[in-house]
């Protein structure tokens, strides 16, 4: 046990943020799954963790109360953002969201509440393992179930072709509203408990890099289940570990991971149906 | 007071619209976000600086070395990942994350091999004579930095509104299909107008970098930035647009930064790209131009 011990207080801040990216990657795949490129997903992270961080330093607020105004607060502004910028399709959509996400971060970076540059200090480390556990088990059951419900459904035939679904009476708005605002919530919350466990929050961990990096693993992983983000989040947080060695020739890895896999792989590593084929294969059935 | 802020944002204007004549042309012609068109400005100025720096060469011949690099970077994405990504047809968010890959790549690769830290054109090789005009300093470097920039985006338009080839791009821009069966190389002109728009991109670049006189891996990322928003002020793909919408945005960041906050001169200009969008979803200039992939 005391090697689990050893283990566990030298990995656990790794641990949390694989927990915590993959939550992030939920959030954006549920947009993506509703044919929406949002680039704002990083944004309302930030939004999520500043929030937190305030009503925890300055309210002392009880940590569940913290995290539900964690989800609440982006959500809101995802609510108020989306009625207006959803009517973008496509690239444009991506554009105006990356936009609203700078406007964000130099908002925060010039605010004296969030501490400009500097960021926020000495936040509670109340985040325990089993809060994070919990809510990414939370969401991936709701997530799964919503998959099979009406709404999901409403977000294939969305994201198939927004026209034939608003020909077959779904009211695609609204849905998409839904997929933008519950995303939103999401990362919010995200950006909550990372804010919880790591002390210190500061506008460089909100930006388009962080947009980007969000995007990334979901797209790495596969975006046509639910295990593609999560195993692309847990990839792209134990990579750069991985790669220590490599000093600040790190990133050339990175990048050239994700030219590649969008080259060759064009479904994401988790694709249910070619790992299928290969175990087939391999069976000799 | 107020002419010389006006020299300022002409110049820093005048790059950025050039740097986003590359970016819009891009979009008009492979209908593609280059998110790498950053990167490619970065590597155009690193260009420029060794070639000046490290073969003593004079300054015009960097600028022409950045653009020949910067050229070939442009082209190499275009043939080594665009090109499968079009084969494939995939869908337009599939090449965006692939050029950011390419970004990342690259100014990674830029802070291995250069260190973090800023570089700059060493003393003697800007041109460093000034006048004055009325009570208004002006460099030397700013005039060239303009008159370099005009002069390309002239000629840019001029090939584009008056030569076969120009009329050949207009036509890849409304359907590359059309195109390819009126006997127009597509895939040729993929390649050429890849390697253009990155030429252009690199000597942005350079041009920046002799306006700042600082030169550091990041520095493509806040310029996709503003490249992003120039283009959709201006109309994606409209590069009458992608000038007048460079310049206003040197004048909004240089007139917010000198009157209302020098902090908040980022916020202002992407708060007004965010408004312009949500009024005016196809730009200010332009005409709705939705292409199915």
């Amino acid at each position: 046990m005391e090697w689990l011990d050893n283990f566990w207080s030298t990995y656990n801040t790794l641990v949390y943020s694989i927990g915590v990216h993959a939550l992030l990657a939920l959030s954006i795949w549920l947009t993506l799954a509703c044919g929406l490129l949002s680039m704002a997903n990083a944004a309302f992270m930030g939004i999520g963790a500043y929030v937190s961080a305030l009503l925890s330093l300055n309210a002392g607020w009880p940590f569940a109360a913290v995290l539900v105004a964690a989800g609440v607060a982006p959500a809101l502004v995802a609510l108020i953002i989306g009625i207006p910028t959803l009517r973008l399709s496509g690239v444009y959509l991506a554009m105006a969201t990356l936009a609203f996400g700078e406007v964000v971060r130099i908002t925060v970076l010039n605010l004296e509440i969030t501490g400009g540059p500097e960021g926020l200090n000495g936040i509670p480390q109340s985040t325990q393992g089993w809060h994070i556990v919990a809510i990414l088990a939370f969401v991936v059951y709701g997530l799964t179930r919503m998959q099979r419900s009406r709404v999901g459904r409403a977000f294939e035939s969305i994201r198939e072709d927004d026209v034939a679904a608003s020909l077959m009476g779904i009211d695609v708005a609204r849905y998409k509203l839904f997929a933008f605002v519950l995303g939103a919530a999401m990362a919010g919350v995200a950006g909550g408990l990372n804010a919880h466990f790591t002390f210190f929050i500061s506008p460089r961990e909100y930006g388009f890099e962080n947009a980007v990096d969000i995007l990334t693993m979901a797209v790495l992983g596969g975006t046509g289940s639910l295990v593609g983000p999560m195993l692309g989040a847990a990839i792209l947080t134990l990579l750069p570990e991985l790669l220590r060695f490599l000093n600040e020739f790190r990133g050339i890895f990175n990048g050239i991971v994700l030219v590649l896999v969008v080259l060759f792989l064009p479904k994401g590593i988790w694709e249910p149906r070619r790992i299928k084929a290969l175990f087939a294969r391999g069976g000799g059935k | 007071m107020l002419s010389q802020q006006l020299l300022n944002a002409l110049t820093l204007g005048s790059v950025y619209a050039l740097f986003a004549l590359g970016f819009t042309l891009v979009f008009g012609v492979l209908a593609v976000i280059n998110l790498s068109h950053g990167a490619v400005f970065m590597v155009g100025s690193y260009t420029a600086l060794f070639v000046v720096t490290r073969f003593e060469m004079p300054l015009w011949l960097g600028m022409l070395a950045a653009m020949m690099a910067s050229g070939t970077l442009g082209l190499l994405i275009d043939v080594l990942i665009l090109k499968r990504l079009r084969a494939r047809n995939a869908p337009h968010l599939i090449p965006m994350i692939a050029t950011i890959g390419v970004a990342i790549t690259l100014s990674s690769m830029a802070q291995g091999l250069f260190g973090a830290e800023i570089m700059r054109f060493p003393e003697g090789t800007i041109p460093a004579g000034e006048f004055i005009v009325g009570d208004m300093h002006v460099r030397a470097i700013e005039l060239g930095i303009v008159g370099i920039a005009f002069a390309m985006m002239a000629a840019l338009l001029l090939a584009i509104r008056r030569t076969q080839l120009g009329r050949a791009l207009r036509a890849i821009a409304e359907s590359p299909k059309a195109a390819s069966l009126l006997g127009i190389n597509v895939e040729g002109l993929f390649h050429g107008t890849s390697f253009v728009a990155a030429a252009l991109g690199g000597l942005a670049g350079v041009l920046i970098g002799l306006d700042f006189n600082a030169i550091t891996p990041l520095m493509g990322q806040p310029i996709l930035h503003k490249g992003i928003a120039v283009i959709i002020l201006g109309g994606m793909g409209d590069i009458r647009g992608a000038l007048i919408a460079g310049l206003f945005l040197g004048f909004a960041e240089v007139m917010s930064k000198a009157y209302v906050s020098s902090q908040m001169g980022d916020a202002v200009a992407f708060g007004l790209l965010f408004l312009i969008l949500l009024v005016r979803p196809s730009g200010l200039f332009g005409r709705v131009l939705e292409r199915k992939a």
